[in-house]
């Protein structure tokens, strides 16, 4: 079964992953692609601790996120990936060689120098520029915090600005 | 975000004149959780006063858990409720609670625990806490069917 959902949220594992988008999606396990959680332990206990008892969750960095997709790919399992800036989505797409097809912008929220998109999507020029990059590999790029709100188009986010 | 009054106490008015109360517990979660949750505690017990409510709505972990630790260190407060054990505020908690012994993170809350914590003003607000986390837990009954 294809992965359900590759995701860039900075809260990372969270409410509206877990429920939100795990309940109707029925998923079973997530990849979460940080390079620093990847080193501690106790990141990633903290992290299982997070998630029901039926719930997997691994722990990559980007290249070996990268090396193992295939397997993900490939698992009968309802699963999401997950990374917490869109930097890290955007090396892993380069690295996945054309295999992710959709990247979703779950969450990035308000710190300084960035521009408010929607009240849950916030960006510096950079992280546009490599949104715009994402995109232009091919990849749908889209903003949807919840599976009831409705997905805005990369185009349609990058000429939003929000009143904050 | 931290709720407008003075982060050490909160406020409440009796026979017309305003009474500071010290904060003994956070109450952090999804939205309007928080202050929708103490807001009911007040209409019940009038005791709102011992939370302090704090949302995580249009922050990043990073922030949610600055928040989080700016209000433990203006209150002195040594418990913390959340909403849900999956939710921001509660993995926020967790990082907190690691460097600071002595503070528990009660997660998964209702009103029920609120409201029977909010009357043991002269308990030990940890141990209140575990008290309260039975009577909450046995609170949640399914009836018919």
């Amino acid at each position: 079964m294809p992965i359900a959902l590759y995701r860039i949220d900075d809260r990372l594992i969270h409410g509206q992953v877990v429920v939100g988008w795990g309940q109707p999606l029925n998923l079973r396990f997530i990849v979460l692609v940080d390079d620093e959680v990847a080193e501690s332990e106790w990141e990633q206990e903290l992290y299982r601790m997070g998630v029901p008892p039926d719930m997997s969750v691994y722990f990559h960095d980007v290249p070996s996120a990268a090396a193992a997709l295939p397997d993900y790919q490939q698992d009968p399992r309802p699963g999401v990936v997950l990374a917490g800036d869109i930097g890290t989505m955007a090396r892993l797409v380069d690295a996945a060689g054309g295999s992710i097809r959709a990247v979703n912008v779950g969450g990035v929220h308000h710190s300084p120098g960035r521009t408010p998109r929607l009240r849950y999507v916030f960006l510096t020029g950079a992280e546009e520029q490599a949104l715009r990059a994402i995109a232009a590999r091919g990849v749908d790029v889209t903003a949807q915090d919840v599976p009831g709100a409705r997905p805005v188009g990369l185009d349609e986010l990058l000429a939003t600005t929000l009143d904050v | 975000m931290m709720s407008e009054q003075h982060a050490h106490t909160t406020e409440s008015q009796a026979d017309g004149e305003t009474i500071i109360n010290p904060v003994r517990a956070i109450v952090a979660g999804h939205g309007a959780f928080a202050t929708g949750v103490i807001s009911a505690v007040e209409q019940i017990t009038g005791r709102g006063h011992v939370f302090l409510p704090i949302s995580n709505t249009g922050l990043c972990l990073d922030d949610i858990q600055q928040t989080l630790a700016h209000a433990l260190d203006e209150t002195g407060a040594r418990v913390i409720f959340t909403d849900l054990p999956a939710g921001s505020c509660t993995m926020a908690v967790r990082r907190l609670v690691r460097s600071r012994p002595g503070v528990v993170l009660v997660t998964g809350i209702n009103l029920s625990l609120l409201l029977d914590f909010s009357m043991q003003d002269d308990t030990d607000p940890v141990a209140a806490a575990s008290g309260a986390l039975e009577r909450g837990r046995a609170s949640m009954v399914l009836h018919g069917g």
